[in-house]
């Protein structure tokens, strides 16, 4: 692959001594995978169910983020309807947020939410619409809490949107009651409920004797999140969008937190034992081990029976935040196969060392990667299988290549012990399909 | 607290469920349809990003848009250098024939001369493809409004005057690459030469690969494109076009311009036919080929048959379309057509023709409503009022069609939620006989799976 020279620097073999250059932006014309700030903070404050979620802007930023994500609620579904301002030539010429403040008393009164998210964009941050001004003043007008969130696409990566949703997060956080909390609880943070993960994990958890104070932000809800402050520690999964909020709680309110992933058997049986480790209870120190052998062996045969048709295949995977890469390189490993190529988008210097020792010498790790660099690397490693969001998966499909969606779109969960078994299913559906024999890279090739 | 019903989105403080996208997504597509042709929206990534996953999951196909990736600074002092590195990038990477430049709200609202810097960077560099720009700021119009607008700026910096040639325009509208293939082929059965703008029936439906292919083959070719100004004709398809890209083609080069509406129903299908033999006759050697084809007389044969077994199935059933002002206009005229009602004809793009268009279909005034520049919150709420048995239209209706336990039969874009949107064949006789069988059968299929002794037989 004849990489552009300003991309260069983000490609290595985990071999090699140089590190992944990384954390900048990404190169104008390099066909990127990755989204604006504005995405970032969608996606993270997205699951909160019973707040009303309105994109101050013009109509594709809230079209194409209407009910992306198959982020679940056990309850209301108003996360699910897309609200926008839907500014149009007027509102650039005269401003825009008139018609917000009319929008916030419109959809209050018809929703009732708990609170609301008011999400800046690039057109109403040109325009010098003041966001927070309006929320302070709907705030003290409509009896809920309404938050800016100061998410203008142009101010910055995904990263940095995330980053905004933890500052919008941090202004709910601390405002509610926290009696009848107890010794033994924790908050979740970063998992989005994608096909219900969050309720296996909280299932674990309480089988252990761990009460769950709130969960952030998937099945999410605003009273939850604003007594946060009252649980004794913080679990952090998916740590790039999050750890700044479990940071933030430190300092504010002296919490601890852990990073984990529930994805893959090894991660996810480390992370309950993190949790038990942490409140140093040996019964719950005891259920934990039972938890963790009980649920090990109830998916290891058919691990086993999956592993004997993918041992020696390849995979290749392209994700948006490190912590999940690691994981699905040992869950690729556990079910028998090698990661031929491994990216992120938003990957920090400390994640690509961690993960340069994970892999083998000579996986290709690439920061920031477009289509034309991974259809590259897929024909080069002749990879079986790739692992992605809805982006990549028509680069593996048009090449004739297995694709497991591991982002916000998929409906299997994927998460847990069970969850591994799920992946498993599912990476060798895709592997294992008559289909390939029929493609174009394939064709002629014994079906293996 | 209700509100008032069918006050356009523009009129109400806030959208709830957007019933359209943006204007760049309309202008990508119609850019894809160009061969050899790379698409680059100026402003945030963001824009790139979100419309590259949308169009993918409706096309299920690789979607490389390039993005100018405007920062902080770049808003404030103006994208220049990000056009000029963007460009140079997709150059080196994707040796594209042509690049298509678009622009986002962003870009448009900071004052960017997006014209004059392109300008300046082809002057610098002679080496550099045609690059072809269109001004598509969303707060002025969607995708559907992004789409033809730059059909008109591909067509008014590329179409020469010239001496006549034998060949048909065809501008098509936002139709899916199967309807793209069946147009070709309509066209063809006349012996006419063709000229498709735009043509994506390969670049977003292409066949399995052995190796990535940068840019997807197929499309029209840019130096094609230059001889629409000597055509036999342009024809135009879409109802609420006014007047469209094929004006230009008119006033600059005095090509004659018909415009019909979709052709979606047998009569809508024999108007288009009709304009094709008109053509095929004004060519002095194709006058002999003028005649309906056989093949042609016999699918229309076979559809008002399948018409007459399947009338009482659909006569008098009531029925709500959502979608595109052309594809509602069209395929509420075909229902009207087969004897469904259609009380509701609705839209999120406003064109403030959709009702004139109607009735010129023949559909009486007062007997359906039209919606423009409606939301799927204020749609619903209209459809609850009306009762439709069914609902014709893209996924995004699939969450009223469930709430209101109603079949959803899926046309136009987007279909996220199938697979196969881009192989749905709305137009012809072919693509009516499709659309006709699906829609009796989901009112049968209602029916049967609603009624408690479960029948065999229909």
């Amino acid at each position: 692959m004849d990489l552009l020279d300003d991309r260069k620097r983000q490609v290595v073999t985990a071999g090699e001594a140089r590190a992944v250059v990384c954390d900048r932006p990404s190169v104008a014309g390099s066909v990127t995978q990755r989204a604006c700030s504005f995405c970032g903070s969608r996606v993270v404050l997205y699951p909160i169910a019973d707040a009303l979620h309105l994109v101050h802007g013009p109509v594709g930023c809230a079209a194409y983020t209407w009910d992306i994500r198959g982020a679940q609620s056990s309850g209301p579904q108003l996360h699910r309807l897309s609200f926008n301002t839907d500014i149009r030539e007027e509102e650039v010429i005269f401003g825009g947020e008139k018609k917000l403040a009319r929008a916030l008393r419109e959809l209050v009164a018809i929703h009732r939410p708990k609170g609301a998210f008011v999400y800046a964009t690039c057109l109403t941050g040109v325009i010098g619409d003041d966001v927070e001004a309006v929320c302070r003043m709907a705030t003290a007008e409509l009896g809920i809490p309404v938050i800016p969130v100061q998410s203008e696409g142009f101010k910055g990566t995904k990263k940095d949107g995330y980053s905004a949703a933890c500052r919008a997060l941090d202004q709910l956080i601390g405002t509610g009651p926290t009696e009848g909390i107890g010794p033994h609880s924790v908050n979740i943070l970063g998992d989005f409920n994608i096909a219900g993960e969050i309720w296996v994990i909280k299932g674990y958890l309480e089988r252990m004797g761990v009460e769950v104070v709130a969960t952030m932000t998937g099945d999410g809800r605003v009273d939850t999140i604003r007594k946060a402050h009252g649980a004794r520690l913080n679990i952090v999964q998916c740590a790039g969008s999050m750890t700044s909020v479990a940071k933030l709680m430190k300092e504010k309110y002296g919490i601890p937190y852990v990073q984990v992933s529930f994805f893959g058997l090894e991660d996810c049986a480390d992370a309950l034992y993190q949790v038990a480790r942490h409140f140093g209870d040996p019964g719950m120190l005891r259920r934990t081990k039972d938890i963790v052998k009980a649920e090990t062996e109830a998916v290891l045969p058919e691990l086993a029976r999956i592993r004997r048709d993918l041992e020696g295949k390849k995979a290749a995977l392209y994700v948006g935040g490190a912590f999940k890469a690691f994981s699905l390189v040992k869950a690729l490993r556990q079910i028998g196969m090698q990661v031929a190529m491994a990216g992120t988008q938003t990957g920090g210097p400390a994640d690509y060392e961690h993960l340069k020792e994970l892999c083998d010498a000579d996986t290709i790790l690439a920061d920031d990667s477009n289509p034309l660099e991974m259809a590259s690397w897929l024909a080069l490693r002749d990879v079986d299988l790739f692992i992605g969001g809805v982006k990549e998966r028509p680069v593996a499909f048009k090449l004739g290549i297995g694709f497991c969606d591991h982002n916000h779109e998929r409906k299997i969960g994927l998460a847990g012990f069970e969850g591994c078994a799920a992946f498993a299913r599912e990476v060798h559906a895709t592997v294992t399909s008559p289909v390939w024999s029929l493609v174009p890279r394939r064709a002629g090739k014994a079906l293996s | 607290m209700s509100l008032p019903i069918a006050v356009p989105s523009s009129k109400r403080p806030a959208a709830t469920n957007s019933c359209r996208v943006c204007a760049p997504l309309g202008s990508v597509l119609a850019f894809r349809g160009l061969r050899g042709c790379m698409p680059l929206i100026h402003g945030s990534q963001g824009c790139a990003t979100y419309i590259r996953r949308y169009l993918i999951s409706h096309f299920r196909e690789p979607m490389d848009v390039g993005s100018t990736s405007f920062d902080e600074s770049a808003t404030i002092f103006g994208g220049q250098s990000n056009l000029a590195a963007a460009i140079k990038n997709m150059v080196r990477q994707y040796a594209p024939e042509v690049i298509g430049v678009c622009t986002t709200c962003l870009a448009e609202t900071i004052g960017e001369d997006t014209e004059g810097i392109l300008r300046e960077i082809t002057t610098e560099d002679p080496s550099l493809p045609p690059i072809i720009h269109v001004s598509t700021p969303s707060f002025k119009g969607c995708q559907y409004r992004g789409f033809h607008d730059t059909v008109a700026a591909i067509l008014k910096v590329t179409a020469k005057a010239g001496t006549p040639m034998p060949h048909l325009n065809l501008l098509p509208g936002p139709v899916s690459p199967a309807d793209l293939r069946h147009l070709r082929e309509l066209v063809e059965a006349f012996g006419l030469p063709l000229l498709m703008l735009p043509d994506y029936s390969e670049t977003l439906d292409g066949p399995s690969l052995a190796s990535y292919a940068p840019i997807p083959e197929g499309g029209t070719a840019l130096a094609d494109v230059a001889d629409a100004g000597r055509a036999i004709g342009t024809l135009q398809l879409g109802a609420t076009l006014e007047p469209g890209p094929g004006a230009s083609l008119q006033r600059d080069f005095g090509v004659p311009l018909v415009r019909a509406s979709l052709p979606i129903g047998v009569r809508a299908t024999d108007a288009v036919l009709e304009s094709l033999a008109a053509f095929a006759a004004t060519d002095a050697a194709g006058a002999a080929a003028a005649a309906i084809p056989a093949w042609l007389s016999a699918e229309r044969g076979r559809l008002v048959d399948a018409y007459v077994d399947g009338h009482k199935y659909v006569s008098g059933r009531r029925v709500a379309v959502v979608g595109d002002p052309d594809l509602a206009v069209a395929v509420a005229g075909f229902c009207a057509e087969i004897g469904l009602i259609p009380v509701l004809v609705a839209s999120g793009a406003l064109t403030h023709r959709m009702a004139p268009a109607l009735e010129a279909l023949g559909l009486a005034p007062g007997a359906f409503e039209v919606m423009e520049d409606a939301d799927y919150d204020s749609i619903q709420r209209r459809v609850v009022e009306l009762k439709p048995d069914l609902v014709l239209g893209p996924s995004k209706a699939y969450p009223m069609a469930r709430a209101l336990g109603i079949p959803l039969v899926r046309i136009g874009f987007p279909v996220h939620d199938r697979i196969g949107a881009g192989r749905i064949l709305h137009l012809g006789y072919r693509g009516t006989q499709r659309l006709f069988d699906e829609v009796a059968n989901a009112l049968l299929a209602n029916q049967q799976d609603s009624s408690e002794m479960g029948y065999a037989y229909q």
